[in-house]
């Protein structure tokens, strides 16, 4: 398939998800009303009279579906961007101890806060847990980086396992306080750790919206450079590649932009990992396309996610990051299977 | 011209090359032989700025090698490894393209095109640029990253192509064809310099010579000078009969074959 055609079908595809997660609800809009709604917000039409539907779209769904989108775009990308400096299928965002740190953090936070913020409640306790996570996220990472250096320049093979043990160090510490946690600590943590999007707000968005775009807009430039390091790291040097800058900006940006995430929406698995695979087997695997596919469609997976996280088991919620690890682990498998097919042929 | 000042290259307190000076012209292919573990791909190593000798000094025409940017010297030089690892379904053609990125700012699209098919044509790959490089035999996927060498100093005159076992792996015919292109870029006034183990293609090709032995400059000159069953002796440890080809006036190395009782393998 040619790659604008690809392009198209994509970007059609993630307008659709878009309208359905804004569609369909415990209240579900009219889809005529809802693009009718959407014009009159964008001014192209006539502000529409108060309708019912108004507050519900755009304080309610709205916000959750533009954090899906966020989200899944920066897990997208950032999976892409990772996959190709380690030079491994396998890696994913959470490698660089971006998940787990945020976890521990984020668990902390919760343990903690029962004891100490319980004053500062509600609105302002999600913020607590956001930053701790964030900054939980970019220590993690940063101490990875630093210990698979030596002069300055990351081993990336290092940097693999490296990643795994502060990895397992820290679900470690994270299982040690979560075995004793109290009850309504446990529900708090378990919900964080399984993911969801239920606390988007507006307020959220424009906070990890430069974090994001950042690594929307800085990632795709990368592209060609990353394609040089399918040859290892010498023959792209050999190519005038930067290699130490290219890793540093990718890790720094991945970084930046999937621990915001992660601080607002929890741990949603196997995004990173398995939207790439897919981005490659539809339109090939120069990072010229993987990078900014990747992100359209992360983008939609995490939409479509959310919106079977809804609906489901209406109304209760089911976390969103279970959603993604049972649809994602099947199509991983099938991925699996074909290359596994393809190789004995 | 490439000049190589006494350079000793060190890891971890051991001395891999030791001392080495030469300088190589442009127009001239120079042969590096020498035995397994002599530190021949180490020197190709220190030569191309890939690494960074521990005293002495590398330069191309009088300035240091580790005074370039990397995209600067990226224009001017191409090296081919002795090993690739590529684990992702790149198309031939996506793979040879890389070797103009370090031009991509220079020149048209067009212009990149037209070098990656002529160099896909020399490496005798004129039809494979739409294949995944993954389903190409170990000999195709070598002449792929010859031709990505190729493509990256194609349009640069004065270039310097490095070339580590360039025909290892390579079939009768295209050891020749890698090493006759590189002769011919030599004809046009790039320098190659290439490790090499086959001592008769060195005599056919190479028009200089450094033999290594233990880290060290064993010999110097032209393949005349230094392929004779002596020295052949002393870096090998194999005794060899030397014929002048009397076509080409070059030398013919005959190798006397080695026997082992077969009591020693008990």
């Amino acid at each position: 398939m040619k790659k604008p055609l690809i392009y198209t079908l994509m970007t059609g595809t993630l307008v659709i998800a878009m309208l359905l997660a804004l569609a369909i609800g415990a209240v579900h809009i009219p889809l005529p009303i809802l693009i009718e709604l959407l014009l009159s917000k964008t001014g192209i039409t006539k502000p529409a009279a108060g309708s019912q539907f108004e507050t519900i779209l755009f304080v309610v769904r709205m916000p959750r579906v533009v954090l899906s989108l966020l989200v899944g775009a920066a897990l997208g990308i950032s999976g892409a961007a990772v996959q190709a400096i380690f030079r491994n299928p396998l890696a994913e965002p959470g490698l660089l101890g971006i998940s787990a740190g945020a976890s521990l953090a984020a668990v902390f936070v919760i343990v903690l806060q029962a004891s100490f913020f319980t004053v500062l409640g509600g609105i302002f306790g999600y913020y607590v847990i956001a930053i701790g996570a964030l900054t939980g996220a970019t220590l993690t990472a940063f101490l990875i980086y630093q210990l698979s250096s030596t002069n300055g320049r990351p081993q990336i093979a290092t940097m693999l396992l490296m990643g795994i043990a502060v990895n397992a160090l820290c679900t470690a510490v994270t299982g040690l306080i979560t075995a004793n946690a109290e009850e309504s600590e446990l529900r708090n943590i378990t919900f964080w750790m399984l993911g969801s999007l239920s606390g988007a707000t507006w307020e959220l968005i424009y906070a990890i919206f430069p974090f994001v775009m950042a690594s929307l807009i800085l990632l795709p430039l990368q592209g060609q450079k990353l394609n040089a390091f399918v040859l290892g790291e010498r023959q792209a040097e050999q190519l005038g590649v930067k290699t130490k800058s290219v890793k540093r900006t990718v890790i720094m940006l991945s970084t930046m932009a999937v621990g915001a995430c992660v601080a607002v929406s929890g741990i949603v698995g196997f995004v990173g990992l398995i939207v790439p695979h897919l981005v490659r087997l539809m339109g090939g695997v120069n990072n010229r396309f993987v990078l900014p596919a990747s992100a359209i469609l992360g983008a939609t997976t995490l939409c479509l996610a959310d919106l079977l996280a809804r609906i489901v088991t209406a109304p209760i919620e089911q976390p969103i990051g279970v959603i993604t690890a049972l649809i994602g682990s099947p199509v991983f498998i099938f991925i699996l299977l074909r290359d596994k097919n393809k190789i004995s042929s | 011209m490439l000049e190589v000042k006494e350079i000793c290259y060190e890891v971890n307190g051991r001395k891999i090359i030791k001392n080495v000076s030469l300088f190589a012209k442009r127009g001239q292919m120079l042969a590096i032989v020498g035995a397994n573990g002599a530190g021949k791909s180490t020197l190709l190593s220190l030569l191309n700025a890939e690494n960074k000798p521990s005293s002495g000094v590398v330069t191309l025409d009088g300035r240091s090698m580790s005074d370039f940017d990397p995209l600067e010297l990226a224009q001017k030089r191409a090296t081919l490894a002795q090993s690739h690892h590529v684990n992702l379904a790149f198309s031939v053609e996506e793979i040879v393209m890389m070797g103009r990125y370090p031009h991509e700012k220079q020149q048209a699209r067009e212009q990149d095109q037209r070098i990656v098919s002529e160099t896909l044509r020399i490496c005798g790959l004129k039809d494979f640029g739409e294949r995944s490089y993954l389903q190409l035999s170990g000999g195709e996927q070598q002449r792929v990253h010859l031709a990505r060498v190729l493509a990256q100093i194609w349009d640069q005159p004065e270039a310097v192509l490095f070339l580590d076992e360039p025909v290892a792996g390579l079939d009768m015919r295209y050891q020749q064809q890698t090493l006759a292109i590189a002769k011919a870029l030599c004809k046009k006034g790039m320098m190659v310099i290439a490790v090499l183990h086959d001592l008769n293609l060195v005599a056919d090709y190479a028009d200089r010579v450094l033999m290594l032995k233990d880290g060290r400059r064993w010999k110097y000159g032209t393949p005349i000078e230094v392929l004779n069953t002596l020295d052949i002796y002393h870096v090998f440890d194999v005794e060899t009969e030397i014929k002048i080809n009397p076509k080409t006036l070059s030398p013919l190395v005959l190798t006397k074959p080695i026997k082992i009782n077969h009591s020693e393998l008990n």
